[in-house]
């Protein structure tokens, strides 16, 4: 009995965990290159409400999966126009496209509200992901095993790539970069093109895998946890990793805690937690401490014109 | 006719826009269709409250059709803001302005004072004026329904209960749940997970599995999306539908749901403005007046809930049962109602403490 509420929730912990890792990994690589992109929460609504159309009219849950990355890399392609190509503010083109993101899907999706589809289903045959205990690994969806590998993926491409040296370089110092030759603002397309394609993703995985059905706002905030993950991480993947999942852990347990009567533990408390943690560490930072200061991209947010 | 202005949506094309044009200017002119004009809290496509107030506009064009002219401003943010979605409403010549959230209350009263010669009507508020009148449905006689079935086909004895704010509103669906669930199972038990907020899906369904994790087996909630019984469908436990019929999204799971419907009431009030006999006023209707109703049961509901749960209908509609009559006491021990008397609409208004068998 200990055993299946143990592995239930640590099933939920995950599925509550991966669109959140998914959209930080995608701002992560964006903020790598120098680009702040406040839009997540729109993109993630665009891939939601595209990647619950598509499944609905076809009957696949992997083509809406396929299209809500289309969504996503479509809604980052407006704001890689108006910031890269026509130097807009990013901070301000950012917030716009998030609530542009949220009348979008608002939009769209008013004709799929009430109706519902299969749910993503698990990778491996019944055996492994009905068990009772080995489905805490292998009951996952193909998503969850996806965002494992691309943060492994990002990870060797930002350290151990010239491609991803590049991108950071980029992210360090556009200046220098443009100098000895290399192409700023593709590199940043390309960056932002990533960073909307994975919270397209991380948005479909709502309509498609945690609640299959599309209403508005579906995301609930969830962009914004995101947002601050990043932050939180350091531009680091792997503690981005660690980041997602504690942000993961604190929104089940909390909801375990009061399910199970648990009063001596403040649930607020609980909620509480990742965010001060992320204060924690951006004071931490600001205050000079190494580790944070090296990873933070110098030109993060700063308009780039090749003069 | 409609028109549909839309804040926070975009419009594109050219239809969405020149339909919002004719509301400028349509003053109140002889023959001209009575205008009656919506403020709704959230979106039309929500599929719980305020889906259900927008059945209730739609409902009226049918019975008027021609002779009145409805438009809605959805997703208005409660707060002094809403005065200006109210304001345009009755700028644009409504004659009767249904404002349909609870924290509309202040700014309904406010603009009610600059337009005197128009009538408002507030949902769920408690203050009124010569022409702003309040209406609201009682949902804990639904909670009662559901809370009979609840007790006949747990197994396990315990329902999880997916609670938006321990308001005064929220606090009695609880008691009144648990209390008619105690009638068929005295050891019944509600397990509450407070949401903190109206609308989260992914978060609703998140605690209706930590619910199911910890034992129980049937599901209800008083927040406003449906994902709580598609959590409920996918573990194999029974739940219950939220403001309108749910059984879409859980074939299985959904055994009945408590549905909002305002139609009868919009169509009694605007009828009233027609005639001149509109008076400002209170109303807190139930299942008799057909403001709640009960969605037909799923196959899965046995005989014998179906026979309780109906009783308790029947039991409520004719005045003989009220779903607080004591003796009750709270969970601290404290008598809050004698033996044999009805709570009065004043204690239940200001309900803040809970029965036994509610962890809350």
């Amino acid at each position: 009995m200990t055993t299946a509420i143990l592995v239930s929730i640590l099933m939920t912990l995950v599925a509550a965990s991966t669109p959140i890792l998914l959209a930080a990994l995608g701002e992560l690589v964006t903020e790598k290159a120098g680009v702040l992109n406040l839009g997540v929460e729109g993109m993630m609504l665009c891939g939601a409400v595209a990647g619950f159309a598509v499944a609905f009219s076809t009957g696949s849950t992997m083509l809406g999966l396929l299209a809500a990355v289309m969504a996503g890399v479509a809604t980052a392609m407006v704001f890689a126009v108006l910031t890269l190509s026509l130097t807009a503010n990013q901070v301000a083109t950012g917030l716009a496209l998030t609530i542009f993101g949220i009348g979008a899907s608002s939009l769209i999706g008013a004709g799929f509200v009430g109706r519902t589809i299969t749910r993503l289903g698990p990778v491996f045959p019944a055996a492994l992901s009905e068990h009772p205990w080995l489905r805490a690994v292998f009951g996952h969806d193909i998503v969850v095993y996806l965002s494992l590998a691309l943060v492994i993926g990002v990870s060797l491409f930002l350290r151990r790539t010239r491609p991803g040296l590049i991108l950071r370089a980029v992210g360090e110092n556009d200046a220098s970069a443009h100098a000895i030759g290399y192409p700023v603002i593709a590199i940043r397309y390309a960056a932002i093109a990533f960073g909307g394609a994975l919270a397209g993703l991380g948005g479909a995985y709502f309509s498609l895998a945690l609640t299959p059905m599309w209403a508005d706002g579906l995301t609930a905030g969830r962009g914004w946890i995101a947002l601050a993950l990043v932050v939180f991480a350091a531009w680091r993947p792997g503690r981005l990793l660690l980041g997602a999942y504690l942000f993961g852990a604190v929104m089940t347990l909390e909801l375990q805690a009061k399910a199970a009567g648990i009063t001596w533990l403040a649930p607020e408390l609980l909620a509480m937690t990742p965010y001060l943690a992320t204060v924690a560490v951006l004071t931490m930072m600001s205050l000079g401490r190494r580790a944070g200061r090296a990873n933070a991209p110098a030109c993060l947010g700063k308009p780039f014109s090749a003069s | 006719m409609t028109s549909i202005i839309t804040r926070r949506r975009f419009n594109f094309g050219a239809g969405a826009s020149a339909a919002a044009l004719p509301l400028i200017g349509t003053g109140a002119r002889a023959q001209a269709p009575l205008g009656v004009g919506f403020i709704y809290v959230g979106p039309v496509g929500d599929h719980g409250w305020t889906w259900t107030h927008d059945q209730g506009r739609l409902a009226l064009e049918k019975e008027y059709g021609a002779k009145i002219k409805t438009s809605f401003i959805e997703k208005v943010a409660e707060g002094p803001d809403a005065a200006r979605a109210i304001r345009q409403l009755a700028q644009a010549g409504n004659q009767l302005i249904f404002t349909t959230s609870f924290g509309f209350m202040n700014p309904t009263i406010q603009v009610a004072k600059q337009f005197p010669n128009l009538k408002f009507e507030h949902a769920t508020g408690y203050q009124r004026a010569e022409n702003v009148a309040t209406y609201n449905a009682r949902f804990y006689e639904g909670r009662a329904v559901i809370g009979t079935i609840a007790g006949h086909m747990s197994k396990s004895g315990q329902a999880g209960y997916i609670a938006s704010f321990p308001i005064p509103e929220v606090v009695m669906g609880i008691n009144a749940f648990t209390l008619a669930a105690r009638k068929v199972n005295p050891n019944f038990r509600t397990k509450v997970i407070w949401a903190s907020t109206w609308y989260d899906p992914a978060k609703e369904a998140d605690a209706a599995k930590a619910l199911i994790d910890q034992g129980c087996d049937i599901i209800t909630q008083h927040t406003d999306s449906a994902a709580a019984l598609q959590a409920a469908e996918q573990r194999g436990v029974f739940a219950f539908g939220q403001a309108s019929d749910m059984k879409a999204f859980a074939p299985k799971a959904h055994l009945t749901a408590i549905v909002d419907d305002w139609s009868g009431y919009y169509i009694k009030r605007v009828k009233e403005v027609m005639d001149g006999s509109w008076k400002s006023g209170d109303v807190w209707h139930g299942i008799k007046d057909g403001m709640v109703k009960i969605a037909p049961y799923n196959d899965a509901v046995t005989p014998a809930a179906r026979a309780a749960a109906d009783e308790v209908t029947k039991g409520i509609v004719a005045g003989t049962l009220h779903p607080f009559t004591g003796e009750l006491k709270d969970q601290k021990g404290t008598v809050r109602l004698k033996a044999g008397e009805k709570a009065s609409d004043e204690l239940m208004s200001k309900m803040d403490w809970y029965v036994d068998g509610v962890q809350a």
